[in-house]
This record gives structure tokens, sequence and C-alpha cells, in this order.
């Protein structure tokens, strides 16, 4: 592999891994979604060092060009990632709708009580 | 208490709640405003039923399971929902509710097939409502003929059940049939007289009976393998 390409790479994953590890410290981005996004960085660096792992695992996995072993394994990171946000949001949902109940339930409470205050005041002298 | 969901029905809510009240005196309202951009919260106090707000438009099933919530903190043995479009004739509320109350059924259908077609259904609905009729009948062990009425009386046992998060808020259907069965829940209808929808606004428009149809087929044969305590 060409040394540009080989730099390219390089630059490229250290980039990432410090951007994600800047977001964390600043803390944009949850440890929890961290992990995925640091093995993301890890394995492009490593990959992109590394011309003759690709190569063997090209072999190992029977595709026929590194490349499309690039693409099959960044494509399967991207499906697993929306996987992961999917089922985040379901969760994410379901707490927004119990949050939105309980608001209604509260503020019903609420204004029945100030109505009940409201009727009843014997007038008092003060 | 009787359940009124109600979204952007400040045209008709005031006259089903009055309805309601000559049908079902003594009993308490409770209208779930979910998220309407029109009056129809200010209409349900006025009419004097309580009202539970929903601060935005959150859908059906989350509107009915407000309902459901409510009653089971105010400690409400039996519930009555209908539809506060008009849809459904509140003179019937009495005849829903006096099968769950004797006991002889959890969940009480209100079903506009029972006794002959009393409401003409529009065109392509009507092979989707056979469909389900028959898969509603054949999962629940006994004839039900209208699945998807949103006219229903229940006990509290019910009532608990469907406040649990496994409740399916986006469209509570024949699903929420079969998965009452699954839990030895005792379903039954009576017959209940059925206005066309004067407002012509229906949930099922668009694309979503695609959806509905695609979450039922999803949805039954999974609660049949669903394991939930």
């Amino acid at each position: 592999m060409a040394l540009r390409q080989k730099i390219l790479a390089a630059v490229v994953g250290v980039g990432l891994l410090i951007v994600i590890i800047e977001l964390v410290r600043r803390r944009r981005l949850k440890e929890e979604y961290s992990w995925l996004w640091l093995m993301a960085g890890v394995v492009m660096l490593v990959i992109g060092l590394n011309y003759g792992l690709l190569q063997r695992i090209t072999e190992f996995i029977g595709a026929g060009w590194t490349s499309s072993t690039l693409f099959f394994f960044g494509i399967l990171f991207v499906v697993a990632l929306c996987l992961q946000f999917s089922v985040k949001i379901s969760g994410l949902e379901n707490k927004v709708k119990n949050l939105a109940q309980q608001l209604a339930l509260l503020e019903a409470q609420r204004s029945d009580r100030l109505s009940r205050e409201e009727e009843p005041t014997p007038p008092s002298e003060e | 208490m009787v359940l009124l969901p109600a979204y952007n029905e400040a045209a008709q809510l005031s006259r089903v709640i009055a309805a309601v009240r000559a049908a079902a005196p003594g009993f308490p309202v409770v209208v779930v405003d979910d998220g309407s951009e029109d009056t129809t919260r200010d209409c349900a106090l006025a009419a004097g039923a309580t009202v539970l707000s929903l601060p935005f438009n959150a859908g059906y099933g989350v509107a009915l399971q407000t309902g459901y919530k409510y009653a089971l903190a105010q400690g409400f043995e039996y519930l009555v929902q209908l539809d506060s479009d008009g849809q459904h004739d509140p003179a019937s509320i009495a005849n829903v509710l006096a099968r769950v109350r004797s006991g002889d059924m959890d969940v009480c259908i209100g079903s506009r097939f029972l006794e002959g077609e009393t409401y003409a259904i529009p065109g392509l609905r009507r092979i989707g409502m056979f469909v389900f009729r028959r898969v509603a009948s054949k999962l629940v062990g006994r004839t039900i003929t209208d699945p998807t009425s949103g006219f229903q009386a229940m006990n509290r046992r019910v009532i608990a059940f469907f406040c649990r998060d496994s409740y399916p808020v986006d469209y509570p259907d024949t699903d929420v049939l079969v998965m009452l069965h699954r839990h030895g829940f005792r379903i039954g209808e009576v017959p209940v007289d059925m206005y066309p929808n004067k407002s012509a606004k229906s949930m099922h428009t668009g694309l979503r009976p695609l959806y509905y149809l695609f979450k039922m087929a999803l949805n039954i044969p999974l609660n049949l393998i669903r394991k939930e305590g």
C-alpha cells in the first residue's frame, strides 16, 4: 500500500479518536455511546497501517477485493449503530409517554384541588 | 367512570358529554384531551367533566392509557370508554357495562355487528374488518364480531393490566384482545347502535391502514410467543 494511503488512513483514524475523546471529555457524548465509535477509530487506524491484516481478513471471509471487505464492515457498523439508536428511541418514546401521562394526571389533580379550595370557603372575618 | 379520549372534538364534545350524563347519571366523566389545538379542553371543563390534558398529541392509545391510569389511581372499579366524536350512542353504556358488572366478563365490547348492521362501512375497510374479525374470533376462542370497536367496558383487573408498559399504545386493537385472552381475561360482546361518523375524521386515513395491517400481522403472532409476567 502506498505511503500516502497509509498516512491518510492514519490521520483520519487518529483524528476520529481525538474528536471522540474530546466529545466525551466535554460530556457532549456519553461514555455509553463512545465505545462503538472508539472501536471504529481504532479499527480504522490498525487497518490503515497494516495492509497485510486487511488482506488476510479479505481472504478469510472470501471477499474478492480488499475494498469490499472495508465496505462490508463499514456498512455493518452503520447498521449496528442505527439499530442501537432505534432501540434507544423506543425506550425514550416509552419514557416520554409515561412522563406526559403523569403530567396530565398531576395537572388534573392540581386543578381539582384548586377548584375544591375555591368553592367552600366560609366567610371569614379578618 | 366514563372515559372519552378526545382529539380536536370541540364541535361534538359538549353534546356527547351531555348525552353521557343523561345515559349514565352519577358516573364521573373523564375526558382525555390528546393535545388538541381547538377548544376541546374548555368545552369538556364547561360541561363539567374531569379533563386530563396531554401536553402534546400522543395518539389514541396513549390517551386511552392515560384514562386507565387515572381510573387506577382513583380506585374506580369499572370503566366504560367510548369515542368522543358522537359515533357511539351513550344510551348503550348501561348495556355494555351490565355484563362486566355482573361478573360474566372482564371486558365487554360494544359491537356494531352483533345484531345486524346498523352502520354502513365504507369500501375497503369492510374487507379488513372481516379479516380481523376472523383472526380475533379464532384466537380468542369465541366469536368476536367487532374487534376494532372503541366502545368497551372493563373491570379493575383489566384497567390495571392496561396500565402496564406492555400496552400497545399505537393502535391498540385486535392485538389487545389476543393479549387479554392470553392472560386469562374473559371477553364478550353486546350489540350497540352506531352512527356513521359525521365529521368523517377517521384514524384510518392515508397510509395508516397499511401500517395498521403490518402492526397487527406482526403483533398478533408475537403476542402468542411472547412471555410476560
